[in-house]
């Protein structure tokens, strides 16, 4: 500032300026930190932010995997329908936003126009189904059963059809092989709800809101691998979410088929027995009610007895799996799981459960011997047992004289084990129990697996009861306030009951203890228990985890994941123990309570061993139960409200183990006509494109006209 | 014939220079020039063109389908900025003191025809004329020039004479009259914005020209009470409550209100370092920030060019008004030091708000950033800003 002369200012206006010229510089300072606030410190967060701002995915859903049976037979695949379905991108794009497409659309699959404009539009709060609950910028399905003359219309006239497109997409189907049906174990597809989305989140699998999930069964055990991995298209969008541009892609990976232990052909003898059998209880008269048996409900398992592999599991009442497929109507929903409906929808061979009966009486049997009685006794087999002035009748109140435990086995007598159960229950201190009491009738049922659910691969399985002391106990604890409200020293049954059970419901009484040694009372069992039970009698005395999955094969056919049978216990039995009830059983078969149903059965080729039940459930009529076993597999059948043990699943056992082992009416066995006279030990054949090879289910398949399935096919 | 081309020396006492000897000359006008500050405000202008094309390539529902339609313009401006700079350096500041009276009556007159038919509202405020064939005007920007030149004539006029030292109470009280009554009718469209830059404007004038420590005292809590009141009365249109609502706190509606500045922060933001390259700026090309050409045009810099981009225009704008305050400082008389300060106060709170408000630090008001905005008004005022500057630095004589 040489040739600037000296000013005239006062310093007033120099000393402002100056400070003018330091606030100026601090703004600028603020502008330069708050912008390394932004861009340096916190970057990340705002580039995250911008991503999802402007990146939107389209996901194409992954091909489910099958499930199969033991010989490739698929009982889940998938089959290619043709579904037409609207981008809302490109209908938002028209002048009218689509009104007029979708109009069009409609007239084409013969639909009402305002059911194809309900299925478009996005679901929110005020907004009722139908809507769209996925992402806007997946195509959103309008039909899967369109005709492929429909089809083409669409397609031939693309002008007139912006934003629709038809194409060939696979659906679930149940293609019920050999006339099976099998809906309780298959399970079903339904939509996934944000529960599900939410614990999926951060698993490998996670969920789309567009999503089909496994629900109920094998198609809800294996859902993470039936799945497979949706594969991902990015797009990049502007604010008005026009797509500017596209982004790293990811392929559908198909789901893994499982192959399960179920085999086609005897699920559906089994299920055709059960409903036989259950048909034919109905016609039956009941002495004790005085009706016809109502014979509710029941089901059957077919267990391999050396490795607790399923290959028959049955639930009546059932339903179609397919109703569920493309989402269930109103109409359906509630013949499924209304009031009036039954519950079709539980599986009642792991979710029913009901007293045992007297295929229970292996447990006493093996409690008595572990306590120290002999096998050989002689016991009473009186017609009737008193307690106080309680008379607990034998059945039918037939009287055997002495007989070994064996013996009371094969002919079911009652007053043996009542007396057993009665003198154990005085050792153990009677009205006033020791500090530790043996207990050996309820720890026995307790190490049989009882109480506890057997660890099947299928979900929501119940654990039955088993009602020891801490039992009774609880519950005590749980309605004693009730009973003593409701109870009446003078009321009447229930009323009386009450008031019983608030003074002393907490205690084991002597009938109680008497009750629960044939299997009645509060004791609970499932079917499949019984079976593992069984068949651990059958092998040798292990019991197995029930499994149905037999192994995860990947689409390529070249990662196989086999499912290996575990085990979760031995049974109690000492010595030549389990021998002796083994033959006992034996002898039920052939000179006890089942041998009218066994007449003529090649018991020299196929040792058969049974154990009737008949269960008393109060203001029900009996439940009827029946477990068999052979070298190979166990059997178990029950009919609620059906009757008796043999008289009302009796034939129909019979009859699975006819088809099992190729038996005919007169005993004579053709190996030829038998369905699987050993258990299926090999996987299905995996060709070299990793598909998987069915062998034939006989006639009702053949109606399918299909014998192999593609196992990697991608669509 | 110029004695150059005889390869002679050149005589130095030649009566008559030839024009590029007088140009070229020690104390010749272009080399009084401040070119750090004239090639910085072109840098700045360069830059703004490259974001102005940046932001609006592929808004077709604006350009008219032309992809250069804003980055011609924009250059255009500041072709025509330049040449009005020009212009007032050729005329002086001096010169222009005479004519200011004529220059203040003329844009009143401007201000208020917005308030007449003939101005029309844009995002809100009614601050623009639409001349037609696409050109609108917005007087408010030539105002800001009215008010400072206007203010530092009556207040330096006395000092300047060598009668004061300093302004008196007279003067004062007409020179805070000469700035109210545009700002009352620039409140009045309302632009709070401009009312915001002209209100710091005359509070600079009053510091630089010296007037008594009461009188700044009570600018500022006049300004104070001012914007309580203007608060508790309802003055403000609900779109402006909106825009303070949502700076306070930005989620509040982010689909609504708070949209822009949540936008504009994360396109800033997510620039991190080194930006994601020119016309690589993924909330430019979405079009998720507003107004971004002009108001929010600072964020395309800070999506596409980082810190080291963004940092760089502040960095710029530090040397225009560093160069700016040298001027202010380097000027003998107050006049020229009082319009310096005043042009400081504007670029640097205009600056200081736009940026600011992008960066959630400020309220949205509608401000351009100077020179890098695309916007004919603004752009032209900041150039006369700077010819004003370029003429208080050369301290022509007032032309005969």
């Amino acid at each position: 500032m040489s040739n600037i002369p000296e000013t005239g200012r006062t310093p007033r206006v120099t000393v402002r300026l100056v400070a003018i010229q330091i606030l100026v510089f601090s703004l600028l300072l603020t502008l330069g930190g708050r912008l390394w606030y932004l861009q340096i410190r916190n970057g990340d967060e705002y580039t995250e932010k911008a991503a999802n701002n402007h990146v939107q995915q389209v996901v194409h859903p992954a091909v489910r995997g099958s499930i199969l049976d033991a010989r490739g037979v698929p009982l889940a695949d998938n089959e290619t329908r043709l579904v037409v379905s609207a981008s809302r991108t490109a209908l938002m794009k028209e002048p009218d936003d689509g009104e007029a497409v979708l109009t069009r659309l409609a007239g084409v699959l013969r639909m009402k126009p305002k059911d194809v404009k309900d299925k478009v539009r996005l679901c929110d709060a005020e907004t009722p189904q139908p809507c769209w609950n996925g992402s806007p910028y997946q195509p959103i399905p309008i039909t899967d059963e369109a005709s492929a003359k429909q089809a083409l219309q669409i397609r031939e006239r693309e002008e007139d059809f912006p934003g629709i497109s038809a194409e060939p997409t696979a659906v679930r189907r149940y293609a019920a092989p050999a006339g099976s049906n099998a809906a309780q174990v298959l399970g079903y597809l339904s939509p996934v709800t944000d529960e599900q989305i939410k614990k999926a989140e951060h698993t490998k699998s996670p969920l789309l809101r567009s999503d089909q999930v496994g629900s109920n069964g094998l198609e809800s055990e294996y859902d993470s691998k039936l799945r497979g991995k949706a594969g991902v298209t990015r797009y990049e969008v502007d604010n008005l979410g026009r797509v500017i541009g596209q982004r790293e892609s990811q392929q559908a990976r198909p789901g893994d088929n499982v192959v399960t232990s179920l085999d086609a052909r005897v699920q559906s003898v089994a299920e055709k027995e059960l409903d036989q059998a259950m048909k034919d209880a109905r016609k039956q008269y009941d002495r004790n009610t005085g009706t016809k048996y109502k014979a509710d409900s029941g089901s059957v398992v077919v267990m391999e007895a050396k490795t607790g592999r399923v290959v028959a599991m049955a639930s009546n009442p059932a339903y179609d799996p397919n109703a569920w497929v493309g989402g269930i109507s109103g109409k359906d929903y509630k013949k499924l799981t209304g009031k009036d409906s039954n519950y079709p929808l539980l599986n009642r061979a792991i979710q029913g459960q009901a007293a045992p009966g007297s295929i229970f009486k292996v447990i006493p049997t093996t409690a008595a011997v572990n306590a120290g009685y002999g096998f050989d006794g002689p016991y009473a087999c009186s017609s009737s047992f008193n307690i106080g002035g309680q008379v607990f009748k034998n059945f039918e109140s037939e009287s055997h004289g002495g007989i070994s435990l064996g013996r009371a086995l094969e002919v079911s007598c009652d007053t043996v084990f009542y007396r057993l159960a009665y003198e154990q229950w005085k050792k153990d201190g009677g009205n006033k129990p020791k500090k530790h009491p043996g207990d050996w009738f309820y720890k026995t049922a307790h190490q049989f697996g009882l109480a506890k659910k057997t660890g099947i691969d299928l979900p929501n399985e119940v654990s039955g009861r088993v009602p020891d002391r801490q039992w009774k106990k609880d519950f005590w604890k749980a309605n004693k306030d009730a009973w003593c409200k409701n109870g009446k020293k003078d009321g009447n049954y229930t009323q009386r009951l009450s008031y019983e059970n608030c003074l002393e419901g907490m205690k084991m009484r002597a009938g109680d203890s008497v009750n629960y040694s044939i299997g009645q009372g509060d004791t609970l069992v499932t079917p499949i228990q019984m079976a593992t039970i069984y068949g651990a009698i059958s092998n040798g005395g292990t019991l197995y985890d029930p499994t149905v999955g037999k192994a995860i094969i990947s689409p390529d056919g070249k990662h196989i994941q086999e499912i290996k049978p575990k085990s979760h216990g031995k049974l109690p039995m000492k010595g030549d123990t389990h021998e002796r009830i083994d033959k006992a059983l034996a002898g039920v078969a052939t000179r006890g309570t089942a041998a009218w149903r066994f007449q003529g059965w090649p018991q020299d080729k196929i040792p058969m061993h049974a154990k009737t039940g008949t269960a008393e459930v109060y203001g029900k009529q009996t439940t009827s139960w029946f477990a068999t076993y052979t070298k190979d597999y166990s059997v178990v059948m029950t009919i609620s409200q059906g009757g008796t043990g043999s008289g009302a699943s009796g034939p129909a056992v019979r009859k699975i183990y006819n088809a099992l082992y190729g038996v005919d009416g007169k005993g004579k066995i053709n190996e030829k006509k038998a369905l699987l006279p050993k258990p299926q030990t090999d996987l299905p054949k995996i060709s070299s494109d990793g598909s998987i090879e069915a062998q034939p289910v006989g006639k009702p398949f053949a109606l399918l006209g299909e014998t192999r399935r593609r196992g990697g096919a991608q669509q | 014939m110029s004695a150059s081309t005889h390869g002679y020396s050149v005589p130095r006492f030649t009566p008559e220079r030839g024009t590029w000897r007088k140009l070229m000359a020690r104390d010749s006008l272009l080399r009084r020039l401040d070119w750090v500050l004239l090639l910085t405000c072109l840098a700045l202008s360069a830059i703004g063109t490259v974001l102005v094309y940046s932001a609006t390539r592929n808004r077709t529902e604006l350009n008219q389908g032309d992809p250069y339609y804003f980055l011609v313009r924009h250059a255009l401006n500041t072709g025509i900025g330049l040449l009005l700079a020009i212009g007032t350096v050729w005329l002086g500041h001096r010169t222009l003191r005479g004519a200011v009276p004529v220059l203040y009556g003329l844009s009143v007159i401007l201000v208020l025809a917005v308030l007449t038919p003939l101005g029309s509202t844009i995002n809100g405020a009614h601050a623009w004329i639409v001349i037609g064939a696409g050109f609108s005007l917005q007087p408010g920007e030539f105002a800001k020039i009215t008010i400072i030149l206007g203010m530092a004539m009556l207040l330096a006029a006395r000092v300047d004479a060598g009668d004061r030292l300093s302004p008196d109470h007279r003067t004062v009280v007409q020179a805070l009259g000469l700035a109210a009554l545009p700002i009352a009718i620039v409140m009045l469209m309302p632009d709070l914005g401009s009312v915001m830059v002209m209100a710091v404007i005359v509070l600079a004038v009053l510091l630089s020209s010296g007037a008594s420590n009461r009188w700044v005292a009570g600018l500022i809590t006049t300004a104070v009470i001012g914007a309580l009141l203007i608060w508790q009365l309802h003055v403000l249109d609900q779109y402006q409550i909106d825009r303070f609502a949502a700076f306070a706190n930005p989620a509040l509606d982010p689909a609504g209100v708070g949209y822009n500045t949540n936008q504009a922060r994360i396109a800033i933001g997510s620039g991190g370092l080194t930006g994601k390259g020119l016309f690589h700026g993924t909330q430019t090309t979405g079009q998720f920030v507003p107004e971004q050409q002009t108001d929010f045009v600072f964020t395309v810099a800070g999506e596409e060019l980082g810190f080291l981009g963004a940092g760089l225009i502040i960095v710029l704008l530090g040397v225009v008004l560093w160069r700016a305050c040298r001027i202010a400082r380097g000027t003998t008389e107050l006049y020229g030091t009082v319009v310096a300060a005043g042009i400081i106060a504007w670029f640097a709170f205009q600056s200081f708000e736009n940026i600011g408000m992008t960066l959630g630090i400020m309220p949205v008001a509608g401000l351009p950033l100077p020179f890098v905005s695309y916007g004919g008004s603004s752009m032209f005022a900041v150039w006369i800003g700077i010819g004003l500057l370029q003429s208080i630095k050369v301290q022509r004589p007032v032309s005969a």
